[in-house]
């Protein structure tokens, strides 16, 4: 920090990431209170700790090796060149702990010098997105899985399939960008796509709840016990992706510190700072207020009328909403995130109960159909919008195509579903995915609750023998 | 060609002012929203007719109002 404007820019930029972060954990309190709040009462807090624990698991891995993965792969399984250097990123490097603006020994300060002090906040703020692209899977599979499983599957999905995503197409050098133009500024397919592909697979070898479906295969309703936590817990997912959009952005830049990966300037000229996306592609923290309150509007408005107001699909016809036009959300017209959130939350509804009687799919919350089709739709229309729009900065990258986003939407979807598949499968092999029947039917809870009704009786029994 | 005019981002920002795509369609937006807006209301008034026309027909000898009501529901 050679000046006190560069002091200033670095501190505010810390402090920026640092306060999304804390946003994106009210992600995950609303995660909570809407599975909580989706299961019945003899699972609750196998629910609740199944998807908690994601939390620290995935921190942990994603510091092993999560970062790295995310700057080591950028080029892709051999597709721009080969893996890539990340000094800041391997667990045993210096930037990743305490650290102050001067180089450490063996550093190269010329290669490490931005980290410094900003590492730790970008790791933060990229594992909170790990964390959430993890806990989408977890709502889906409530009421039947082994929480051990889940949490393999969290690991695996948190902090290896959904970071070698971001690598590939949520980097401002990523061999997806390059190549193929893929726009995805608030990761409807990176996040989103993934996750709901990853869901999907697990959900096929997982199978149903029992009870879900009828003697001739029609699906029964089992509902939320507690619809209203589901609702609120849902809103808490609304104001957590407020984080969640800020932390996808470089809050400020100048275009002289716009360098590609060899440090040659990007096209901007001129003086004028600016925001950017992760692809370092002007935007503003006013186009994404627009662009995010409209098309939670549309995707509600629409969840509401198709849904005939039912809550649970109204405040999921929000999320759905945002997720779909997340993509180009960096570049849309607010009413065009608006009736692109409508439109996708009508078919995105529609195709979770047509896939749910015709594959006998039990997705207790929606979230393949809310992420999962929400997310891989969304990038899929904003090939079409935003058709021939450069995706980043560099001279020689590709547009933004429909084919391109195409085929990165499948791209996204494919690499939660495939490897997810079979983990899945080698989980079931082992007996380890999903709890006996007898079991199922006891609840989750009931060794636990059995022990509390124990206790109860007898703490009641030592209190009424004191009554004299 | 693009859809919003930018073929790439050579340029100075202080040239370049709004980036959404279909610059030139905006009344057309403003106008579909407004349809989107009203037809909400429609629909919506249509599917709560239905609804309390189910509701006045759920209850006719009031039994299960009564012991609603009782339960503070």
């Amino acid at each position: 920090m050679g000046s006190n404007i560069d002091a200033t820019i670095t501190i505010f930029t810390e402090f920026y990431y640092w306060v999304t972060i804390v946003f994106m954990f009210l992600i995950h309190i609303g995660f909570c209170l809407y599975e909580v709040g989706a299961s019945r009462r003899r699972n609750h807090l196998s629910t609740l700790m199944k998807n908690t624990m994601a939390i620290p698991l995935v921190t942990i891995t994603f510091f092993f090796f999560g970062w790295w993965i995310y700057f080591a792969f950028i080029n892709g399984p051999g597709i721009t060149g080969g893996m890539t250097a990340a000094p800041q990123a391997t667990p045993w490097s210096p930037l990743m702990g305490a650290h102050l603006s001067g180089a450490s020994a063996g550093e190269d300060p010329a290669a490490t010098a931005y980290w410094h002090r900003l590492n730790g906040v970008f790791w933060g703020a990229f594992l909170l997105f790990s964390i959430t692209t993890a806990s989408i899977v977890s709502g889906a599979i409530i009421e039947r899985v082994r929480v051990g499983a889940f949490w393999l599957i969290a690991v695996f999905l948190g902090s290896v399939l959904w970071i070698l995503d971001a690598s590939w197409g949520w980097h401002p050098y990523g061999w997806m960008v390059k190549l193929l133009g893929y726009h995805d500024a608030y990761a409807s397919g990176v996040v989103h796509a993934i996750a709901g592909g990853a869901a999907l697979a697990t959900l096929l070898v997982l199978g149903p709840r029992i009870a879900k479906f009828r003697p001739d295969g029609t699906p029964r309703d089992i509902p939320p016990h507690n619809t209203w936590l589901v609702c609120i817990g849902l809103l808490s997912i609304y104001t957590g992706f407020w984080g969640f959009y800020a932390a996808c952005n470089i809050p400020m830049i100048s275009p002289a510190g716009i360098v590609d990966v060899n440090g040659a300037a990007g096209q901007i000229i001129g003086d004028t700072w600016t925001a950017t996306t992760i692809y370092l592609t002007p935007t503003t923290l006013s186009a994404i207020t627009f662009n995010f309150l409209m098309s939670l509007s549309g995707g509600m408005l629409s969840g509401y009328i198709i849904s005939r107001g039912d809550p649970f699909w109204t405040f999921s016809g929000g999320l759905c909403g945002v997720i779909s036009a997340s993509a180009g959300n960096d570049l849309y017209h607010p009413i065009q995130a608006m009736l692109i959130g409508a439109i996708v939350v009508a078919i995105c509804y529609k195709l979770h109960f047509w896939v749910e009687r015709r594959f006998k799919i039990d997705d207790a919350v929606g979230a393949v159909a809310v992420h999962g089709y929400g997310g891989f739709l969304g990038v899929v229309v904003a090939g079409f919008m935003l058709w021939g729009t450069p995706s980043s900065p560099f001279a020689g990258y590709a547009q933004i195509t429909p084919w391109g986003n195409f085929i990165g939407a499948a791209i996204m979807f494919a690499l939660g579903f495939i490897p997810t598949y079979i983990l899945a499968k080698i989980l079931d092999g082992a007996g380890l995915l999903r709890v006996p029947p007898r079991v199922e039917l006891e609840g989750l809870d009931f060794a636990s609750n059995e022990a509390m009704l124990a206790a109860v009786a007898e703490v009641a029994a030592a209190e009424k023998a004191m009554i004299k | 060609m693009s859809t919003n005019g930018l073929t790439s981002w050579a340029g100075d920002l202080k040239d370049i002012g709004a980036i959404y795509p279909f610059q030139g369609s905006e009344y057309l937006l403003v106008l579909l929203g407004l349809i989107f807006w009203i037809g909400w209301h429609i629909l919506q008034t249509r599917q709560e007719t239905e609804i309390i026309e189910k509701e006045l027909k759920a209850d006719p000898r009031g039994d299960k109002t009564r012991a609603s009501i009782d339960r503070y529901f």
